[in-house]
């Protein structure tokens, strides 16, 4: 096994900023010894497309807060005005930031009857 | 050099004290930083002199866990170990079985951890005396596996067994066993060792960072013990292992060396330990306490005229197939003594099964006469042994074979009541 | 009392990254996402065999961005009891370097807690492990594909219940109790504000803590995705899932089941159930049992709260 060989597994020891974002290793000699994971979003892909329906949040919109609170992913981010914005790139569609909001100004619409393409 | 600041003084000193307490003592040197304890026969004087020292001021900063169960043992010491903390455990046979799990788990973590085994008669029916078939039966999770043959190497190997295991090309934990009660309740001198000495010879505990390779740091996260497809790297990280195993039996041998420049103490390569077989025509592998009476009836043997010799193996895992095929080629005939079993298998003793596989293929390599004795702390006397070593040579020279030689092995010393 | 406005400005930082494996409108999501935004980046979670070792992604890509191990079924609490000792042994070698402000918690499912981990968890209680334990419950081995655990409530279908479950659901937080730690706490998803203030207090306290989090599972459960947080809430509002905290022995209910105590003001029980698919086919004399079993349980609750006092100190 050559010198860097063995020696690239060690860079994911390394801070945040120096180490991979995600590891890749060619072979088994490259391999760090145990399979150690690092954080990213959308690990799994862009879970965005499973959804089904999709929400969309009206005009009608109090900043109340209540569908940031609920939402299980945490794709729900709020703006420095205080507004909503959801993250389409990982919403799963499961619709409770439309049940629970308070004044039903989330509206889940089907995927494929969104124009944007 | 270890850079922990010196927070008490270990002097030399030499002392009469139980294997058990060697254990202890060898893991206070170590300075290891987390204990985990629970008790069984034959080991609960281990972790009850450790509790001693820990509540006594001696081990400053070590956390002593005491859990409910083995399972939890090995569990609270996996979580330390991970967390970048060098550690220690003891446990024997049921403990040891009830930890399987845990076990698999260490191995495929990587940790460098350390473990006494004093070893006993698997149950039922129970039986807490000296037999290697709990250490032994761990044979395929991963450890690293050392046999200690007298007091002094208890204290020894456990202090090699850090070297190595710590070694970052290594990373593999190990069990140290010791024959249950003949060892670790009986009385001899061991030198304890002065701190300072034992900080030049063993790494520095872990740094702030942890270990090269899994660390428990909020300032880098990451995440242990995802799932694996198949399609994925499983096989290789499993693999890796293996590989560790075959790297780390030149870092034996030299630990072993290093150990005999500093502390004058001397265990032949590390892996085995030859006595007189060189200009022998038979020969006796075997492993823990019952190596060193052999050595007597070697030399009681020698006397009456034949020219037998031994090599008292020091290590299961990794197997060291090299000195074993090296010493197979010096004599003619070798015995293999097992005090364990693995039913089932080709000779019904592990180790003798690992010792024919070494060989096979091997042009030139001796015969093997499969031996099991002493099961579940039964006696071995030195005539017994000494007789053992004139069955080698009557087969050697006629061809004949002793009389209870059942499904291929010698199994010496079965009761018949007449 | 933490309120939204408060939370809406402090915790915006999500350590459980988006784009993971849990399901959509997944339970046990809404109550680590919390969590973890009152517990803090200094955090170590151990994980034993549950939905959460699995929904963190392959290798070798995950999705927390904290410390985070998983680990062998039963053995939980004790990994977390290591690596709380782990931290006490490296503040004492790194003094000042923050390794006394880690946190070791443990974060089992329901199965891990009350069946298999109930060894591990009652040593470290008993020891008073300095960890936070918690149980998300979605009352069953739902991992494995929805098998029966004893959290599971009587009448529910489960693949290995399929005529309705005929025990009923183990009482672990008065187990919990019962080993006298600082504080056992149960929680609900559907009291996002109340879980995060109970994981500060329990952030706080020093020794064994216990918090018991429902977490309703859409698949499991048999609803929709968007209803989680509603079957979660009818749990709670019904009397059949009550928040409490018990303090050094003393128990107070929780600002969302205090009022329940008059029972005029709980929700009828079949409210609850009928929104879930697995109490689709429960007899009637389940039914009257549970209700029964409701009842009782808060009679005993009463009974309990006003003897609290005539405790010796």
């Amino acid at each position: 096994m050559t010198e860097s060989k063995k020696e690239k597994w060690k860079k994911i020891n390394k801070s945040i900023e120096e180490r991979p974002k995600v590891q890749e290793y060619k072979d088994w000699e490259e391999l760090s010894p145990i399979p150690i994971s690092l954080p990213i979003e959308g690990n799994i892909g862009e879970t965005g497309d499973w959804r089904t329906f999709r929400p969309i949040i009206k005009e009608g919109c109090t900043k109340c807060g209540i569908c940031w609170m609920y939402c299980p992913e945490g794709v729900i981010k709020r703006k420095d005005d205080g507004s909503f914005e959801i993250d389409l790139k990982y919403c799963k569609g499961c619709g409770i930031c439309a049940k629970e909001c308070p004044t039903n100004n989330i509206e889940m619409v089907r995927e494929s009857d969104v124009k944007d393409g | 050099m270890v850079e922990t600041p010196k927070d008490y003084i270990q002097n030399e000193e030499n002392i009469i004290i139980k294997g058990n307490v060697a254990a202890a003592y060898a893991a206070k040197s170590a300075r290891v930083q987390v204990i985990s304890a629970y008790p069984i026969t034959p080991q609960t004087t281990v972790v009850e002199k450790l509790s001693e020292f820990v509540d006594n001021g001696l081990m400053p900063g070590t956390q002593y866990i005491k859990v409910e169960s083995e399972h939890s043992v090995l569990a609270s010491i996996i979580g330390a170990s991970q967390a970048g903390t060098r550690t220690f455990t003891a446990t024997s046979g049921q403990g040891l079985f009830y930890m399987h799990e845990m076990v698999h788990w260490a191995a495929g973590t990587r940790l460098p951890i350390v473990m006494a085994i004093a070893s006993r008669g698997p149950a039922p029916p129970w039986n807490i005396w000296a037999d290697f078939t709990d250490v032994l039966s761990q044979r395929d999770t991963g450890w690293m596996t050392a046999f200690a043959s007298s007091h002094q190497e208890i204290y020894d190997e456990i202090l090699m067994s850090y070297k190595v295991c710590e070694d970052s090309d290594i990373l593999l934990p190990k069990f140290v066993s010791y024959g249950g009660f003949i060892l670790s309740h009986t009385s001899k001198p061991v030198i304890i060792e002065d701190q300072d000495k034992v900080d030049s010879y063993l790494p520095p505990l872990p740094s702030e960072e942890g270990w090269p390779h899994i660390w428990t740091d909020p300032k880098r996260p990451m995440m242990f013990g995802n799932l694996i497809m198949p399609s994925g790297f499983y096989q290789e990280f499993r693999l890796k292992i293996h590989d560790a195993h075959m790297k780390a039996k030149a870092k034996i041998v030299e630990a072993t060396k290093e150990f005999e420049r500093v502390f004058g103490r001397n265990y032949g390569n590390g892996l085995v330990q030859e006595y007189k077989i060189n200009d022998a025509d038979v020969g006796m592998i075997i492993y823990g306490d019952l190596a060193l009476q052999m050595e007597d009836a070697v030399d009681d043997v020698r006397e009456e005229g034949y020219k037998v010799g031994m090599v008292k193996l020091r290590h299961f895992r990794p197997f060291p197939t090299e000195d074993i095929i090296n010493i197979s080629k010096k004599v003619s005939l070798l015995g293999v003594v097992d005090r364990a079993t693995a039913f089932g298998s080709l000779t019904g003793g592990p180790v003798s099964c690992e010792v024919k596989s070494a060989l096979h293929g091997v042009e030139g390599s001796a015969a093997i006469l499969p031996i099991i004795n002493g099961l579940g702390g039964r006696e071995v006397t030195l005539e017994q042994q000494k007789e053992q070593l004139r069955t080698l040579v009557k087969l050697n020279e006629t061809g004949e074979a002793p009389e209870d030689i059942i499904h291929g092995t010698y199994w010496d010393g079965l009761l018949e009541v007449k | 009392m933490t309120k939204l406005k408060e939370a809406l400005e402090s915790c915006q930082e999500e350590f459980f990254l988006p784009g993971n494996s849990c399901c959509a409108g997944c339970g046990l999501e809404i109550a680590l996402r919390w969590a973890m935004k009152a517990l803090g980046p200094n955090t170590a979670l151990v994980t034993p065999a549950s939905c959460l070792n699995v929904v963190v992604g392959l290798w070798p890509k995950t999705a927390p961005n904290f410390p985070f191990t998983n680990m062998a079924f039963a053995a939980g609490a004790a990994a977390a009891t290591g690596m709380s000792a782990a931290f006490k042994a490296k503040s004492y070698r790194f003094p000042g370097k923050g390794w006394d402000k880690m946190t070791a918690i443990t974060f089992a499912g329901d199965g891990g807690t009350a069946d298999i981990g109930i060894q591990g968890l009652s040593g470290a209680a008993e020891r008073n492990s300095d960890q936070i334990y918690v149980c998300y419950d979605n009352e069953a081995y739902m991992n494995t594909g929805i098998q029966r655990s004893s959290s599971t409530p009587h009448g529910a279908w489960t693949s290995t219940t399929t005529k309705g479950k005929d025990r009923f659901k183990k009482n672990l937080p008065a187990i919990m109790a019962a080993h006298d730690i600082p504080y056992v706490a149960t929680c609900s998803i559907s009291e996002p504000l109340d879980l995060f203030d109970k994981f500060k207090k329990a952030k706080s306290i020093e020794g064994c803590k216990y918090i018991h989090i429902l977490a309703p599972c859409a698949p499991g459960w048999g609803f929709g995705s968007d209803e989680t947080i509603d079957v979660a809430r009818l749990a709670v509002k019904s009397g059949s899932w009550i928040l409490y905290e018990i303090e050094n022995g003393i128990m107070t209910l929780s600002r969302a089941s205090k009022p329940l105590l008059d029972p005029s003001k709980r929700v009828p029980l079949i409210d609850y159930l009928s929104k879930q698919k697995r109490f689709a086919n429960i007899s009637e004399k389940d039914l009257i049992e549970l209700q029964e079993y409701l009842d009782h349980t808060w009679k005993r609750i009463e009974v309990d709260l006003s003897c609290q006092d005539n405790y010796p100190k």
